[in-house]
């Protein structure tokens, strides 16, 4: 079985700075970090201390309200650093990496003659439970919810990202247990979004049911798919997983081990070595990026919504993209006035890049403008596929009307369904930001 | 170029934070953004971002404005002069117009930007552009010789109690020229209505009279124009309101760029189209009707303001209806009353100002009714899961 969904509404966006087709196994990097801001809206409560040993596995902390979610290292070492911020905020988890990863023993398990409990049981004491998500909220999944339905989208349709098909192409075997553990976790369907024309062997995996993709972005979101396919409602819970983390699921169930590969993709014109490399998760940036140009942007994730990093940091932990982008601090000389500037992209047809669908645009990181009042309407719909109102949605979330967004949708939505608006709007808000305040408030309003 | 940057940089030293002049910053950052898109970069978000920005979309209006400025200031000349008997050139009918025009639009623009950038000082946010666009369209709505101090007055009226009043750019309920022309209509009739105002000293002369077209017919007397003289806009009027061509030119910029909605443009001839050919029909078997009431239909969309002020008016994006089937409903609608108005009020022989200052304020009740839809859709799936729960 198989479900066809064509976006029309949407942008693609061609960009230079894509990354080659070459995967590299990089060194082990010295340190490794687990950041626990990467996870929203968790309260961190340590398990271990500074200079203690930890395997590939073992608990490094977990949240304080929801004790089932385990955060596990991505390597065997010595607890080397716990960064605190204001407040004593826990910001980062540094472990000094072994020579060779030793891997706590999970012990192996067929999902499939596994009873349910057991397979869930095992997903969230292992520390497989922090790659699932839930919707709405954009928060970590519940362990005691059982949700509708799950689903993975191996389809990026993000400007300069990486392809998925070529990052999980030697990983079809645990990606097939993921999927097979997943099942076991709903009652519902497991949904696999993969791109309508693609021959890919993503669409010979059995209990998924596959949901062929096309069109611009943001086709290949996982918001996209859960609209076009069942969307939710208030009280239904929805979970998602990453494509490469559904991998690291199966493995651990074919292997008992928690082996925390992350192919990382280094795009954006501003990096030389522009290759997919093989790490793991929460690895020095410095350890894989080689060679960038002087100021630049590293982005942990992708252009439209990733996350600012500094060069000397660590990679995002559901990251397997680090975007590196010139800094666009420069003046243009009147670059406001219409059909000048072609070389800057735009949807909109005051500028001639319109015509020139498939060039590829040098991007940085400058505003192109400043921040106005919402003058302009209509240009949100246009690369909004889901069938809902965004400025009124983006209204009620400013005004804090939790009725209105209940309204218009806000289950439906996360942060980076708003990607594009951030990216098209006249008036340059922060639609992303705007959306995330609103669902934290739902958070605390409507739980 | 690296000079008038250093140079701006020095001016702006004195408005940084913490300086001098901090407080009166958005004024001399209107003047650099105006010079050049600044070196703001994103914080998060989107890292990368479209090159379109208010300034553009703004500019692009104005744009779309030349054609019927330019033949507007000709055919202010034009005018004057044929009903003084003489044949003017080009160039003397189009320097008497921009004699009378250009001294209107450095008074809107001088005092509309002086209350947008002393709000802007007073509010601490920086210079919205919109007044770019609402500056022009002033005195391109009004007759050529109005009072530059009644220009003023209306401006300020527009600015302050059409716009600042509900909160500023992007929160008013009405269009702000249409408020100013509404205001100059109201406060000051006999300058805006009559047969002696539509052409440029007319009121000063006995030997000019300038009926328009609308005028004529409410009076019930023959039109000597043709139509093709009406679609080119040879014809008296408001400043820049008589060519329907230069006006259809602008609104073809605005609709290849998307910076002019094309439902409300087209659904709102279509609305007039419609009510014209209702009239027509009515004026032909019911009624023996007015002037108004039989002149045809494709006459009523050429004549007037109607292809202005659904062009360039209607497509106002804040006080226009906001949704894409609203847009719809809304220009619609327009058209509709537009025509309607124009026929049925013997007082004024115009009714597209009233009717898009109606329709602004019935837009958000549109847009409330076309959401609400959307909501009932939402709502609707989940009627089956609640009574499955229960």
């Amino acid at each position: 079985m198989s479900k066809n969904v064509k976006v029309k509404r949407g942008l693609k966006l061609s960009f230079k700075g894509e990354a080659e087709k070459i995967l590299e196994k990089t060194p082990l990097s010295k340190t490794y970090a687990i950041k626990p801001p990467n996870f929203h809206s968790i309260v961190p409560k340590t398990t271990v201390k500074e200079g203690e040993k930890v395997l590939a596995g073992d608990e490094l902390f977990y949240s304080k309200y929801s004790e089932h979610t385990r955060f596990v290292s991505p390597v065997s070492g010595i607890v080397k650093e716990i960064v605190r911020g204001a407040k004593r905020k826990i910001l980062e988890i540094r472990i000094e990496a072994d020579k060779e990863i030793s891997y706590k023993d999970f012990g192996s398990l067929d999902p499939l003659k596994a009873s349910a409990e057991e397979v869930k049981s095992k997903v969230f004491s292992s520390g497989l439970g922090v790659f699932i998500k839930q919707r709405p909220y954009d928060i970590l999944a519940n362990a005691e919810d059982t949700p509708k339905s799950i689903y993975i989208s191996a389809f990026n349709t993000a400007p300069i990202v990486g392809d998925l098909e070529f990052i999980l192409k030697d990983k079809q075997a645990h990606f097939q247990t993921g999927i097979n553990v997943l099942t076991k976790l709903t009652e519902g369907q497991v949904y696999l979004g993969v791109e309508a024309n693609s021959n890919s062997y993503l669409k010979k995996l059995d209990h998924a049911e596959l949901i062929n993709v096309s069109g611009p972005h943001p086709a290949g979101n996982v918001g996209t798919l859960i609209h076009e396919t069942e969307p939710i409602n208030q009280g239904e819970r929805v979970w998602t997983v990453g494509a490469e983390d559904v991998a690291i699921i199966g493995e651990l169930f074919s292997t008992g081990k928690y082996n925390a590969e992350r192919t990382v993709a280094v795009t954006g014109e501003s990096a030389k070595n522009r290759k997919y490399y093989k790490t793991l998760i929460g690895a020095e940036i410095q350890s894989f990026v080689g060679e960038v140009e002087a100021n630049s942007r590293f982005i942990s994730g992708d252009v439209l919504t990733g996350e600012k990093v500094d060069a000397n940091n660590y990679i995002n932990f559901y990251d397997n993209e680090l975007s590196v982008i010139p800094e666009g601090d420069n003046y243009r000389m009147f670059g406001w006035l219409p059909f000048k500037d072609n070389h800057v992209h735009s949807m909109s047809k005051t500028s001639l890049s319109w015509l020139f669908p498939n060039k590829k645009y040098s991007v940085n990181t400058n505003l192109n403008g400043e921040e106005r009042a919402l003058v302009v309407t209509g240009e949100m719909e246009e690369v909004m596929p889901l069938d809902i109102y965004p400025m009124e949605l983006l209204k009620a979330c400013m005004v804090g009307d939790i009725e209105k967004m209940e309204n218009l949708g806000i289950y439906e939505v996360i942060p980076e369904d708003f990607a594009l608006v951030d990216y098209i709007n006249t008036s340059k808000i922060e639609a992303q930001e705007i959306i995330r305040n609103g669902l934290d408030l739902m958070i605390t309003e409507v739980g | 170029m690296n000079w008038i940057r250093k140079k701006l940089d020095e001016v702006k030293a004195p408005f940084q934070p913490g300086e001098k002049y901090e407080k009166f910053a958005p004024a001399i950052n209107a003047l650099d953004t105006f010079l050049f898109v600044p070196n703001h970069t994103t914080k998060k978000g989107a890292h990368v971002r479209d090159a379109v920005d208010l300034k553009r979309t703004m500019i692009t209006v104005v744009l779309a404005l030349i054609p019927a400025l330019i033949f507007g200031m000709w055919n202010t000349g034009y005018q004057h002069f044929t009903q003084l008997g003489e044949s003017p050139g080009f160039f003397e009918a189009f320097m008497h117009g921009a004699w009378k025009i250009v001294p209107m639009i450095i008074v809107s623009y001088g005092v509309g930007l002086a209350l947008e950038f002393a709000f802007a000082i007073m509010r601490g946010h920086e210079v919205n552009e919109g007044y770019l666009v609402t500056g022009l369209l002033i005195p391109m709505i009004m007759p050529v010789d109005i009072p530059l101090w009644m220009v003023a007055l209306s401006v300020i009226f527009a600015v302050l109690i059409g716009k600042e009043a509900f909160g500023g750019t992007g929160m008013n309920i009405l269009n702000p020229a249409l408020t100013a022309r509404a205001f100059a209509f109201f406060a000051y009739p006999t300058y805006m209505s009559g047969n002696k105002v539509w052409v440029s000293e007319a009121s000063t002369m006995d030997g000019i009279t300038g009926e328009t077209i609308l005028g004529t017919l409410a009076a019930n007397k023959d039109v000597a124009y043709q139509t093709a003289d009406m679609f080119t806009g040879v014809i008296p009027g408001s400043i820049s309101e008589t060519s329907t061509l230069c006006i259809l030119a602008g609104a073809l910029l605005l609709v290849l760029t998307k910076v002019g909605s094309w439902r409300i443009i087209l659904s709102g001839f279509v609305g007039a189209a419609v009510m014209g050919l209702i009239f027509n029909a009515l004026g032909n078997s019911v009624f023996t009707g007015n002037g108004l009431m039989n002149f045809p239909w494709y006459n009523h969309l050429v004549v007037g303001g109607l292809a202005f002020g659904i062009v360039f008016m209607a497509t106002d994006p804040v006080s226009a209806a906001q949704t894409m089937r609203g847009k719809i409903i809304y220009g619609f609608l327009i058209g509709l009353f537009g025509i309607m108005i124009r026929v049925f009020n013997p007082a004024y022989p115009e009714g597209i100002m009233l009717a898009i200052l109606l329709m602004n304020v019935f837009a958000p009740t549109i847009d409330y009714y076309v959401v609400q839809a959307n909501i009932n859709k939402r709502k609707k799936r989940l009627k089956p899961q609640t009574v499955k729960t229960a």
